[in-house]
């Protein structure tokens, strides 16, 4: 095709989450003509910057080094060429859709708006999804957490008042209806006065 | 039951400046002006720029001068800002590795903060490495359009010393800083506090001097607001101002120190254990970290109207903008930064409580050497003083002429 570029895009993913930047390495790999170059720690940026020669970089919102990395395109002569920051918002909304999913982008001056689009979209949703994987990870954690301390408040009772298993929930639960609270609310409760109580309770 | 108060979304970046939000969140200022606060820690400088542009914050604090560069169009996602009162003055340290104090050490004794001891020193020294050609010093600051740099810069130049060419200056995240130090990456830097105090703390360097030794009760964050949400939200905007400025008395007052490097110390605020906060609140400095010194006037959160946005400070910071080939000088330029702050808004905020507030907008800066009252639009009003180390002033109406004799 005529006026396609000499090499392929070469993006720059910077993220000490090395979970995530895989996941957005691979979705950009898929995304066709592009190189990707992860960098997993922010040591001698410049100069890392300088040899990998970028023409897109995404990193974390939330990076400290954001400002660090700002600083270098205004001021550095090592980096090529300049380097404007952030995507033009030529397609609506996507600087808005970019921080909420939590990643900044900054593009070589000059590259064509068309091949930047689609991996900033790639790199927006794959961000995304890292998230919602995140949020499922937190909440399989936390529901583990709670089953461990029902667990844990079911012996307790079983011990301290003589009940079986089924009796011994069936009170968790009982209490957890009165007091309008979840039964994990009220194991965790359990456990924690337990601890407090110390031996006289085991 | 009363409705729920009207939530307001503030970042704030992790540094004891950011105090009068947090207590006007944590002890009722905000709710007693029928508002609630909704804090957001951030990491970086550009983060608070990027979530005040697309909406995600209304207010922010936020370095005094990136409102300035944020109405010139300077940098990226800049959204016009408003300014309606300050964060507090100075807090500034500019600390060094204890192999360079060493240096410095040998050229002078430096035994009092002194930046114009300190600057003679590292002249020699600056000079001494240029003739064994020695790389350059490398010292950190917080962000281009941060007071750390301008304050830095002004010193340095006053020694004839420039970015570039005899120290370099990078870009350093503040809580990395003493880690830095330590590591030999920087020679030094110019950091609000705990970060100052912690590097000397842990051994990782010495303080040299502070803003307050090189300008005195100098202007360091500002309030820095939406304009669209200003004009969308006036009232609460001033109820804001309100609530913060009571929190800002509460944190002048020396009785409440424990307290409030207590809260501060909270992970979800600035998550530095307590002890580690206190220099900076309680002015207390190590020299040669040794002898504590306690630095009247080095932060004020409230007191020598340290709340009050003076034009005169916006358009300090828009010429060194100028000076360091930032922006170029215009009519156009000093109109934005002059409009940037907003004393009118402060004014009319807090006039129903009655207190003190100062009748000008705008003061010859380094005019005052001392504690000085002023007029006011009740009485009488306590102006801290504002001297500049090397004796210079600055006058806002003469940006041009005042440039014209500094050294680029």
């Amino acid at each position: 095709m005529p006026g396609m570029s000499e090499r392929p895009l070469h993006i720059l993913v910077i993220d000490n989450n090395r979970i995530r930047a895989s996941i957005i390495e691979e979705g950009l790999s898929e995304a066709g003509q592009i190189h990707v170059t992860v960098l997993d720690e922010t040591v001698d940026l410049l100069r890392r910057i300088v040899e990998i020669d970028p023409d897109v970089i995404f990193i974390d919102i939330e990076n400290p080094n954001r400002d660090e990395l700002e600083y270098m395109f205004e001021v550095s002569r090592a980096v090529k060429r300049p380097v404007a920051m952030f995507v033009d918002n030529s397609v609506e909304g996507s600087i808005e859709a970019a921080i909420d999913a939590g990643v900044s982008a900054y593009v070589v001056d000059g590259l064509k708006k068309e091949s930047v689009r689609t991996v900033l979209e790639t790199a927006i949703s794959r961000f995304n999804a890292f998230d919602r994987l995140r949020r499922e990870l937190n909440k399989a954690k936390s529901e583990l957490a709670e089953h461990k301390s029902i667990g844990r408040a079911k012996s307790l009772l079983m011990k301290t008042h003589g009940l079986t298993e089924p009796e011994a929930y069936a009170l968790l639960r009982k209490t957890a209806m009165n007091e309008n609270r979840r039964i994990a609310q009220i194991a965790e409760s359990l456990v924690l006065a337990a601890g407090l109580l110390g031996k006289e309770m085991r | 039951m009363s409705e729920c108060p009207y939530e307001i979304h503030a970042g704030f970046v992790p540094l004891l400046d950011a105090a009068p939000l947090i207590v006007a969140h944590e002890l009722g200022f905000a709710e007693a002006e029928g508002i609630k606060l909704r804090l957001s820690k951030e990491t970086s400088w550009a983060t608070i720029r990027d979530r005040l542009a697309v909406g995600h914050l209304d207010v922010a604090h936020i370095l005094a001068p990136m409102p300035v560069a944020a109405n010139l169009g300077l940098g990226p996602l800049a959204v016009p800002m408003t300014v309606p009162m300050a964060l507090g003055t100075g807090a500034n340290t500019i600390a060094v590795s204890n192999s360079f104090w060493n240096a410095l050490a040998e050229h002078g004794e430096l035994n009092d903060f002194d930046a114009g001891k300190a600057l003679n020193s590292l002249k020699k020294v600056v000079r001494d490495r240029q003739r064994a050609s020695a790389s350059p010093l490398t010292f950190g600051i917080v962000h281009p359009f941060s007071a750390h740099h301008y304050q830095l810069a002004y010193w340095l130049g006053a020694g004839e010393l420039k970015n570039g060419r005899d120290i370099n200056l990078v870009v350093v995240p503040p809580s990395l800083m003493p880690a830095a130090l330590k590591s030999g990456r920087l020679d030094g830097f110019c950091v609000g506090e705990p970060w100052g105090s912690l590097a000397a703390a842990e051994g990782s360097g010495v303080i040299l001097t502070t803003n307050w030794h090189i300008w005195q009760n100098s202007p360091e964050k500002v309030l820095g607001a939406r304009q669209e949400w200003v004009s969308n939200e006036p009232d609460r905007a001033l109820s804001l101002v309100r609530a913060l400025y009571r929190a800002a008395n509460w944190c002048d007052d020396g009785a409440q120190k424990d307290e409030l490097s207590r809260m501060l110390a909270r992970d979800e605020y600035v998550g530095i254990n307590a002890t580690g906060l206190l220099p900076g609140l309680t002015q207390q400095l190590g020299l040669n970290n040794e002898t504590k010194v306690k630095i009247d006037g080095f932060m004020n959160f409230a007191a020598n109207a340290a709340t009050f946005p003076w034009v005169s400070h916006a358009l300090w910071f828009y010429s060194q903008m100028v000076r360091w080939g930032q922006v170029p000088l215009s009519d156009d330029g000093i109109e934005s930064a002059r409009k940037t702050y907003r004393p009118a808004l402060y004014r009319e905020a807090l006039r129903p409580l009655g207190i003190d507030l100062p009748s000008a907008n705008s003061k010859v800066e380094g005019a005052l050497s001392d504690v000085r009252e002023a007029g006011s639009t009740v009485g009488k009003l306590r102006l801290g003083p504002d001297a500049f180390f090397d004796g210079h002033t600055f006058d806002p109406d003469q940006i041009g002429d005042y440039l014209a004799h500094t050294k680029k």
